[in-house]
């Protein structure tokens, strides 16, 4: 059996790697990506301790995650064709509609 | 065994998300992404959550990376390229074979030990798609309800933001008739 602290590493470390993404990606689509990674290292997380304290409420917390991401994931590529529209680009740094 | 699946699969997760984190171009990170969701899955398996292994697949890898890949490639974002290079042919062949190798060894794994994933049962039914539904619809039947507003406001939403305005395409036609 493998222990929950390799389980939560690994979730910290994927979690960890979405984050550095989104902070050094310069293309919207893959920030969004990285989003999404961060998303299922969190999953990873919760269904873990689900297993380990052997609750099932886990499971049903991870649904609605992944409810909740696919809601946002639709909305958030409708944002960006809608931007790309407008700019004709998805570099985050050519977007700075809200800098003034 | 528990402890070599979970070391396969956690590293190709963690270097399948490495390679889409330091990736430029949209098609590779999401290829990779689909990898690492995949390996998510597995761990998922191995944690008797088969439930949540099977919509991993079904919702991330099925639905929302296909949705990312349509609007990869409706923004055409990327340069266009010429027909692929003898390399790269290589490339996909032996990658293609890989695939294969790491499935059939998969079956083998299974095949030999197939006491490493309890599918759960009656008596153990921890993880099951019977017992979450059981829960979903007892316990969190608002929170259930509440997701299915949510979802239809995310339609609307998405539709609302990804079409043409009318006023904008009938002033358009009104130019090109003009």
């Amino acid at each position: 059996m493998v222990s929950l602290n390799a389980y939560l590493m690994l979730g910290a470390v994927l979690f960890s790697i979405g984050a550095v993404g989104v902070f050094t990606q310069r293309n919207a689509l893959i920030i969004y990506m990285c989003i999404e990674l961060m998303l299922n290292a969190v999953n990873l997380t919760i269904i873990a301790f689900s297993r380990f304290l052997n609750n099932m409420d886990g499971h049903v917390f991870v649904f609605m995650i992944m409810t909740v991401a696919a809601a946002e994931a639709a909305v958030g590529l409708a944002i960006i064709i809608s931007l790309f529209r407008n700019k004709a680009t998805v570099n985050v740094d050519d977007i700075n509609l809200s800098k003034g | 065994m528990q402890l070599l699946m979970f070391s396969i699969l956690g590293f190709g997760a963690v270097l399948s998300a490495l390679f889409m984190v330091t990736n430029k171009k949209a098609i590779s990170a999401a290829m990779s992404l689909i990898v690492t969701m995949f390996c998510l899955a597995g761990l998922y398996v191995l944690l008797d959550a088969h439930l949540m292994a099977a919509l991993q697949i079904i919702v991330y890898a099925g639905a929302i990376m296909v949705l990312f890949l349509f609007v990869i490639m409706l923004l055409n974002v990327e340069e266009k390229e010429g027909r692929p290079e003898g390399h790269t042919i290589l490339l996909q062949f032996v990658a293609i074979l890989l695939v294969g190798l790491v499935f059939l060894s998969m079956v083998n794994l299974v095949k030999v030990d197939g006491s490493m994933f309890s599918l759960g049962d009656a008596a153990n039914p921890f993880g099951t798609t019977k017992a979450v539904g059981k829960l979903l619809f007892t316990e969190y039947l608002l929170p259930f309800e509440i997701a299915s507003v949510l979802l239809l406001a995310a339609i609307v939403g998405a539709v609302i933001l990804a079409k043409r305005r009318i006023d904008d395409s009938g002033s358009s036609e009104n130019h090109s008739e003009s």
